[in-house]
């Protein structure tokens, strides 16, 4: 346990440095988060009305969420890249905790998760989003979108882990990410679809985070009825998350054992 | 001193593919064990296994003193790595590099960045030590790998073809360092392509094909295998062939045979300097003027191809 205490700081060095020499990783967190907040939240918040909210407001859960999914992708493009270029062998061949090199991976994804949230929080305040159950819940939320980021990070590791061909790893990513996005109240409210679509709509874990997030910001329209999840987001959404990290971790671990480059 | 690596009946197989049958390797500590091997023989897989990144099927393998498969972390304390392909941060300065891995070998800052500083000079990287790995040329690559692997003072070393594809002052230079480890006490197992390249370092080569040894010894051991000294008659015309085969006939231990240019005439000798001299004055008597005339002693390349069946040739990379 000391070791990987040891480890983990060194190699999450290691990535903000990385952080700091790719220009384009760092407009990935702060640019693109504004562009999605302006383009939904600007674009489709005067466009679209929403009963009981305002659009706007109702939108901002969803765009957060969305841009914690993006971890997925993140983390799986570096863990590829480390195997294609060797860092994974020599890893592997030095007295190193094991667990060390995703832990650290995943936490410096998180750091950019966390610099992409503030970044959003910001812009979000500019065109009018504002929180209205006070600072705790409002920080609860950003608790939870973390560590929906976090889980995402950890299956992105070990889908990078599995895939290994950073071209490749992108698809994937999008395969994934795509319909847990849109399959989800992010953007919409699931009222009006036809009842099977909406069952699947509402069991998404993705859904339970934004209704958590939207429950906990104040923004949400008044809840109707609705399946289990979205009745008691909070719970759900955590519950999930850390039964999802209870399988994912301990898989993608062994796959970085097992991993060899080339 | 006993063996820094010891291999024996090695198994691996990936799906189909049997990629190790048996593998026995012994390397006494402080020595060069060269393994050579066309690609795919199963040199890599070796190595992976030695090195802790790969788990075999069956067999055991013990390196500077611990069980690979029981105690893969006492291994990787005492062995450094360079792949195929350098492992190398590019973003990253050759200072920061060293630094990354001397930290994870868990040295202190101070003294990974003093074993940093020593290495970057001592391999001329000292100018590029603070430059992003990615501005670097592929001979930099490399010593920075190999620097990596130095700086906490392995043990053992594995080198996995670490001077394919590099220009001749950058071989020399690896050279250079790996006689210096040599030199320090330090074991070295090195899979390379290059036969001149063991001839150079090896203190004992085992030769893979197919997933097993199948020839062992000392270069010399290796050469004596295939034979004896060669005497080789060069002529300037092509139509004074028949009468040098005519005349070294007699000096020789098989029947001469004309080479691939047309005028070189070659011959295995029985009896040594006595036979240099009596082929020579028979080219004299039968008024054949050589243009070369040399004793040669058969190359490690002679060795492969014998041993291999010529399937070195078949990777297409040219030898230097």
């Amino acid at each position: 346990m000391t070791e990987i205490l040891k480890d983990v700081p060194v190699l999450f060095g290691r990535h903000m440095k990385h952080l700091v020499r790719i220009p384009e990783k760092l407009l990935g967190v702060t640019v693109m988060p504004v562009a999605y907040v302006v383009v939904f939240g600007i674009l489709f918040g005067s466009a679209i009305t929403v009963p009981g909210s305002d659009y706007r407001e109702y939108l901002m859960a969803g765009i957060f969420t969305q841009m914690m999914l993006t971890n997925l992708g993140n983390t799986a493009q570096g863990v590829a890249g480390d195997l294609r270029n060797g860092a994974v062998d020599r890893f592997r061949s030095l007295p190193m905790s094991r667990s060390a090199v995703l832990l650290a991976r995943t936490l410096s994804d998180l750091t950019l998760a966390v610099i992409a949230c503030a970044t959003m929080a910001v812009v979000g305040h500019l065109i009018g989003w504002r929180t209205h159950e006070g600072l705790l819940p409002a920080l609860g939320a950003f608790g939870i979108l973390l560590l929906l980021g976090w889980t995402m990070s950890w299956i992105g590791a070990l889908v990078g882990l599995s895939v290994r061909s950073p071209e490749a790893v992108n698809s994937i990513a999008f395969i994934i990410v795509m319909p847990l996005t849109f399959l989800s109240n992010a953007f919409i409210p699931l009222d009006g679809l036809p009842g099977w679509l909406r069952a699947v709509c509402e069991w998404n874990p993705i859904s339970a985070v934004v209704a958590a997030c939207r429950e906990l910001f104040g923004n949400t329209a008044a809840v109707g009825e609705g399946a289990f999840p979205v009745q008691h987001p909070v719970a759900v959404s955590l519950l999930l998350n850390l039964a999802i990290l209870a399988v994912v971790v301990p898989l993608a671990v062994r796959a970085y054992r097992r991993a060899t480059s080339r | 001193m006993g063996n820094a690596i010891e291999a024996e009946g090695l198994h691996k197989r990936y799906g189909e593919h049997q990629a190790l049958r048996g593998v026995d390797l012994a390397v006494p500590a402080g020595s060069l064990l060269g393994v050579l091997g066309p690609n795919g023989a199963g040199k890599t897989t070796t190595v992976r296994v030695l090195t802790t990144l790969l788990e075999a099927d069956s067999g055991r393998a013990v390196v500077a003193g611990h069980d690979v498969r029981t105690h893969p972390r006492e291994v990787r304390r005492r062995i450094g790595l360079t792949g195929q392909y350098a492992a190398l941060d590019e973003l990253l300065t050759g200072r920061e590099n060293l630094h990354l891995v001397g930290r994870l070998h868990r040295m202190g800052t101070g003294a990974a960045k003093a074993a940093a500083g020593d290495l970057l000079d001592r391999l001329d990287l000292g100018d590029a030590a603070d430059r992003p790995v990615k501005t670097y040329s592929g001979g930099m690559r490399r010593r920075l790998d190999l620097a990596a692997c130095l700086i906490a003072g392995p043990e053992v070393l594995f080198l996995d073809e670490p001077t394919t594809g590099l220009d001749l002052t950058s071989r020399l230079t690896l050279w250079d360092m790996i006689r210096d480890q040599l030199a320090q006490g330090v074991t070295v197992l090195m899979t390379t392509q290059y036969l001149e390249e063991a001839d150079q370092l090896a203190d004992r080569i085992s030769v893979i094909d197919g997933g097993r040894v199948i020839a062992e010894g000392t270069p010399d051991e290796l050469k004596g295998k295939v034979g004896g000294e060669r005497l080789e008659v060069t002529v300037a015309d092509p139509a004074d062939v028949p009468e040098a085969v005519r005349a070294l006939r007699a000096a020789a231990a098989a029947e001469p045979s004309v080479g691939q240019d047309g005028r070189t005439v070659g011959a295995p000798l029985s009896r040594g300097m006595e036979s240099v001299s009596e082929a020579a004055a028979a080219l004299h008597t039968a008024g054949v003027r050589p243009v070369e005339f040399a004793v040669r002693r058969p190359s490690l390349d002679d060795v492969f191809l014998a041993l291999t069946g010529g399937s070195t040739r078949e990777g297409g990379e040219p030898t230097p």
